[in-house]
């Protein structure tokens, strides 16, 4: 293997290592004084590292534990711009509550190159590694405002559980290596496909609850309503998105990948994990006042139907990205008009507070209207798209009770959306909103319009590049 | 020729639709005269092109053709399309139609003079005629259908025109619920000749009938002629629109709407609906022997039962409902005998005579200051001298007097007697027999109640001068457990208008409303004479066409015109003329007899008085039952079942599991902790089981 083109291939994490180096160097000569100059650069060597991907080619370096296909270029491009969208939101944010440090936008750049090692992993190690490097950066991110009682508990909690889950991980990766004899899972499929045994099986389901974990899905998701309601806004926003989406890709190819013989096993596991998730989701929101906890149960709920798109299989695969683009969309959106509402400089965290809001920000009004119809899954905005091709891959393998019981699930999560709407067109105003900062409005605005209209443009183009992307992976 | 005849007949349906939309849509804007004249011209030249056609059709040589307007439906096999079917049947039906709705727009002019929402009223109006002529010039099934449902929305309007008035508006949903029982019948009909045939399409239906005919269709264990089920499913559709016995409880309520909306649907065109369809229909009807003779009975008992409701009534609207209730019955058993041909004469001079009555009796109510109990008027003749002239013509006419063997006498002589006759002829079956005689029968009691009618409203005491004392309160006095004044807020003005102040004496309509009765009237005099060669006499055969089937063994008419005993020609006149004369004796020589009986209150008087009970019983079995079902279905199936298992249940239990989860997030660590490790144990018990 030429190092030449190892090195070619692992282009955009280069530039993210090397520049966050260097940045970090630039950085503490200047100061906190010199935060928005640092999220400026981290910006550019993400905005770099993008394009990097972008026009990146395929192939696998590094004995085959770097693995850069289709599916790892698509989610590495994805995950690099909402890194850049939550730099922005970040330093805007955290400037104004005067909590802002230059390691901020670094940690960022820090957590994205973890999420793009975890997409192209290619063995147990390199998964490990790339959890961790994640995993790591998104602990501090969550404690930023260490001074806050709140944010240090969301931190705190994160790092405890996360650290359990990283053991059962290992322990689950140990297993495996020790009953296939290998780390790189094209060597574990062959191997389990020769000499299957219980060991093995349970290696994986170990692997599977240390993954779910970091999706946050049912029953490993306690900590997320927890540590969404403390952790600082844009932090959430971005625990919500690219790291999901990254983790889900990482489990996509360890199991069709790794474990593509045994896809009757783990399927049942998956299957399990998508029902308990969207259902814990949809039933857990209801009760919520908290606009936070309630956005932390719709992402459980959202990774129950991503974890559908994987039961379905290869079919499964394009249905997954396009959700992913899609949910990081109006997820981000949705953290965004809470930070843009505020009332007396006070952050609008109850879901009361949005009572009547048509009568005092008619423009976030409507970004939250489009917002909510599109989580709910109302045609023609985003969020039914994302569900069209999750549910219609789920059918297309046979899973149609599974995409039945979704569908039920989301019918029930639409009660929570609704009450929002309810709430902001229907009900007394509770009193005059702030006006919002520059940045949330437009970032706000952008992403309501991409819900609807933006969305039909955008899915003539990307999902036959989401089908292509898809083409080969796992073998 | 042929394309500009298209062109013709084209604009003669689609005319009335066009006034209907501009003054529906842009009435208030345009104003009440322009509303007025834009309707009323339109039909002025439907009627224009309607009369061309018919002439063109009776003594022009023109072929029988279909235009085909827009394609409708086309699904599988399933073909309908928007067409115009010109042939003897439409061509009459298109001139009664337009002839009798374009007198009826003039004759409103004058008579709806004082209401607020004319424009409402004439687009209605007209909306109602395009209905009408779209029902009469259907090629298929689909759009009869279309027709039929688009008069019945348009008498549902208009019989609740006066929607402030509670009675009209409960009128016009009776009229409407009744007309649904009607129409479902007619639907299953429809459904059943596509289902044995393949087509709704008239012209590709009929040719094919003879070759069904014995086919049966098993049920239960029973085998029906699937032939018979068809017709008498169609017949029930047609039992409803024109209002005949069973289904006839809603035509007596229709006088809620405006007196010229009685003349022109609840009288001369839409409830002849159901008798035009059985015409129609005939090569069906001819292979249907059971549902003809269902057809049969149906309409002489109607004809007698409404005969004899008619000479207790007080109110003179009603009067005339249940003599066209009785008319209508005389037209279905004749074609149900199979005397088609003379069943249609029926309707179109029947058409004119009715219209007529209606029209006068709308300028006696209108020249009482809308009174309409007979026994509040009287001596009438002096002050409206027209009015009484014209109601006399109309009374000879449908009393049917005229001297047999001669061509001397009103149109109700022409065709009356060849539904007669043709029961006669038909007299070797049951049902013939039984036509014969309850035709005679009610052929007396029409008479009686007719002049009877005029008798009270023109002649003897005023009753109407010693109500004076009362002033305005008569408008509102109750007559037979309805309000039978017209409402209030037509009231507003009125006297003003006339320059009467509060003198009640009754007055001549203004003449916008007395050219149309008089034109009428003609047709009256003059429609039995002029057409009875061609409807039933020598040309019969050339003008009817192809447009009537008649079977092999049906002689009917041309029984009919070779009856040898003269007593069967003698006999209607007999009856008629003793009918007259009962009622002069009653209501002229001894006028206090009638009151003294009606005091009596006797079981046969109140058996006839209301109306043999039907309303009651309707109401205490159907009504009733279905408010018990309503109230089963509404109180305990969807609240108590569907609400509470389904949509209330499954809430309360999401509720109540996100209760119980919510309760499990502590926010302690150990515990998230320790639903990991339950997790991550079963899973790996799931994974154990699933893999031995």
């Amino acid at each position: 293997m030429d190092f030449n083109l190892a090195l070619h291939l692992g282009l955009p994490e280069t530039i993210l290592a090397v520049s966050s180096l260097l940045i970090l160097v630039f950085g503490a000569f200047r100061g906190d004084k010199g935060m928005i100059s640092v999220s400026a650069l981290c910006g550019v060597a993400l905005i770099a590292a993008a394009f990097a991907a972008a026009f990146g080619h395929q192939g696998a370096a590094f004995g085959g534990s770097f693995i850069v296909d289709g599916v790892a270029l698509f989610a590495k491009v994805a995950i690099y711009i909402a890194a850049v969208f939550i730099i922005v939101l970040g330093q805007g944010y955290f400037d104004r509550v005067g909590a802002g440090r230059f390691e901020l936008p670094i940690l960022i750049l820090l957590a994205a190159l973890g999420m793009s090692l975890m997409v192209s992993a290619g063995d147990l190690i390199s998964l490990y590694v790339g959890l961790e490097l994640q995993s790591l950066a998104l602990y501090v991110l969550a404690a930023f405002r260490r001074d806050d009682a709140k944010s240090s508990e969301a931190g705190l909690k994160y790092f405890v559980l996360g650290a359990l889950s990283s053991g059962l991980l290992l322990y689950g990766a140990s297993l495996v290596y020790g009953f296939a004899g290998s780390m790189n899972f094209h060597d574990i499929a062959q191997s389990a496909t020769t000499n299957l045994n219980v060991g093995l099986i349970f290696g994986l389901v170990f692997v599977i609850c240390g993954l779910a974990f970091k999706v946050s899905a049912a029953p490993f998701h306690m900590w997320t309503p927890d540590v969404y309601e403390g952790a600082p806004t844009p932090i959430v926003a971005f625990f919500a998105g690219a790291p999901k989406f990254a983790a889900m890709v990482l489990f996509a190819r360890v199991l069709q990948t790794g474990f593509a013989a045994q896809a009757d096993q783990w399927r049942q596991v998956v299957l399990v994990l998508a029902v308990l998730s969207f259902v814990i989701g949809a039933l857990g929101g209801l009760m919520q006042k908290d606009i936070k906890r309630l956005l932390a149960y719709s992402s459980i709920a959202n990774m129950g139907y991503a974890l559908l798109a994987i039961a379905a299989g290869a079919v499964g695969i394009p249905a997954l990205l396009i959700f992913f683009v899609l949910y990081m969309v109006d997820t981000l959106g949705l953290f965004t008009v809470q930070m843009a509402l505020s009332r007396k400089g006070e952050p609008v965290t109850r879901i009361d507070s949005l009572a009547g809001l048509s009568k005092t920000n008619m423009p976030m009004t409507i970004v939250l209207t489009i917002l909510c119809l599109s989580v709910l899954g109302m045609p023609p905005f985003s969020g039914f798209w994302a569900k069209y091709f999750v549910f219609g891959a789920a059918i297309t393998s046979g899973l149609w009770q599974f995409a039945a019981a979704g569908l039920v699930a989301s019918v029930v999560a639409a009660f929570y959306y609704l009450r929002i709407l309810k709430l902001m067109w229907f009900d007394v105003p509770a009193g005059d909103m702030d006006k919002s900062p520059l940045e949330t409005r437009w970032i706000a605005y952008a992403a309501a319009a991409f819900s609807f209209p933006v969305v039909i443009v955008f899915l003539v183009y990307v999902y036959p590049l989401a089908q292509s992307a898809a083409q080969g992976f796992g073998s | 020729m042929l394309s500009d005849m298209s062109t013709v007949v084209t604009l003669a349906v689609f005319a009335p639709i066009v006034g209907a939309a501009i003054v529906g849509g842009f009435g208030r804007w345009l104003g009440n005269i322009p509303s007025q004249a834009i309707t009323t011209g339109l039909l002025f030249v439907a009627c224009a092109l309607s009369w061309f056609t018919f002439i063109q059709h009776t003594w022009g040589g023109m072929e029988d053709f279909t235009v085909t307007v827009l394609p409708f439906i086309n699904i599988g096999t399933f073909h309908s399309a928007w067409s115009i079917r010109i042939d003897a049947l439409s061509s009459t039906m298109l001139i009664v139609v337009t002839s009798v709705s374009s007198l009826v727009h003039l004759y409103s002019w004058g008579y709806m003079s004082e209401d607020p929402s004319r424009p409402r009223f004439f687009a209605y109006l007209s909306l109602f005629t395009f209905a009408m002529l779209m029902l009469v010039t259907a090629a298929d099934f689909m759009q009869l259908f279309f027709g039929w449902e688009g008069v019945g929305l348009a008498s549902y309007l208009l019989i609740g025109f006066w929607f402030q008035k509670e009675s009209a508006s409960s009128a016009a949903i009776k009229a409407f619920v009744v007309n649904r029982v009607g129409d479902f019948g007619f639907a299953l009909g429809i459904m059943t000749v596509y289902w044995q045939f393949g087509t709704i399409n008239f012209h590709e239906l009929f040719p094919m009938i003879a070759a069904h005919q014995g086919q049966t269709w098993e049920f239960l264990g029973q085998s029906f002629s699937a032939l018979d089920l068809a017709a008498f499913l169609l017949f029930i559709g047609a039992m409803g629109k024109s209002a005949q016995f069973f289904l006839h409880t809603w035509l007596p309520d229709a006088m809620e709407g405006p007196t010229p909306v009685s003349a022109l649907i609840h009288a001369a065109t839409m409830v002849t609906a159901g008798v035009y369809m059985v015409c129609l229909l005939s090569p069906l009807f001819e292979y249907a022997p059971v549902a003809k003779m269902i057809v049969a009975y149906i309409g002489a008992i109607t004809a007698i039962f409404a005969a004899s409701i008619g000479f207790t009534q007080n109110d003179i609207k009603r009067v005339i409902a249940y003599s066209t209730c009785s008319q209508l019955g005389y037209m279905f058993f004749a074609a149900g005998v199979g005397a088609y041909q003379a069943a249609m004469f029926h309707l179109f001079t029947h058409a004119f005579f009715k219209a007529l009555l209606f029209l006068g009796a709308g300028s006696v109510i209108h020249g009482m200051h809308h009174e309409q109990d007979m026994r509040k008027m009287g001596g009438l003749w002096k002050y409206l001298p027209i009015t009484y002239g014209v109601m006399t013509i109309g009374t000879i006419a449908i009393t049917g007097l005229g001297i047999p063997e001669t061509q001397f006498g009103f149109a109700g002589f022409f065709s009356k007697d060849a539904i007669i006759e043709s029961a006669w002829a038909a007299h070797n079956t049951p049902q013939g027999m039984f036509a014969f005689c309850m035709g005679i029968a009610a052929a007396l009691l029409t008479s009686f109640y007719s002049w009877r009618l005029i008798a009270m409203t023109f002649h003897g005491k005023k009753h109407w001068e010693h109500n004076e004392a009362h002033g305005h309160d008569h408008h509102h006095e109750v007559i037979d457990g309805h309000d039978a004044s017209e409402p209030a807020h037509d009231d507003h003005g009125h006297d003003d208008h006339h320059g009467h102040g509060h003198d009640h004496k009754p007055h001549e309509s203004p003449w916008v409303m007395l050219v149309p009765i008089c034109l009428l009237a003609v047709g009256a005099v003059f429609a039995g004479v002029g057409f009875a060669p061609y409807f039933i006499g020598e040309h019969a055969q050339e003008f009817w066409g192809h447009a009537i089937f008649t079977g092999p063994t049906n002689h009917i008419m041309h029984e009919a015109h070779e009856i040898e005993e003269m007593w069967v020609k003698l006999a209607p006149l007999a009856v008629t003329l003793l009918g007259m004369l009962l009622a002069w004796y009653y209501y002229i020589a001894r006028p206090n007899l009638p009151k003294q009986m009606a005091a009596k209150d006797g079981p046969v008087y109140n058996f006839l008085y209301h109306k043999w009970y039907f309303d009651e019983v309707y109401q205490a079995t159907f009504v009733k039952l279905t408010k018990i079902l309503g109230d089963f279905f509404w109180k305990v199936l969807d609240i108590k079942i569907i609400d509470n298992l389904g949509p209330n249940g499954a809430a309360w239990t999401a509720l109540k599991s996100a209760k119980n989860l919510v309760k499990t997030q502590t926010g302690y660590v150990y515990h998230y902790a320790f639903a990991m490790f339950l997790g991550v144990v079963g899973l790996l018990t799931y994974v154990f089981w699933l893999v031995h």
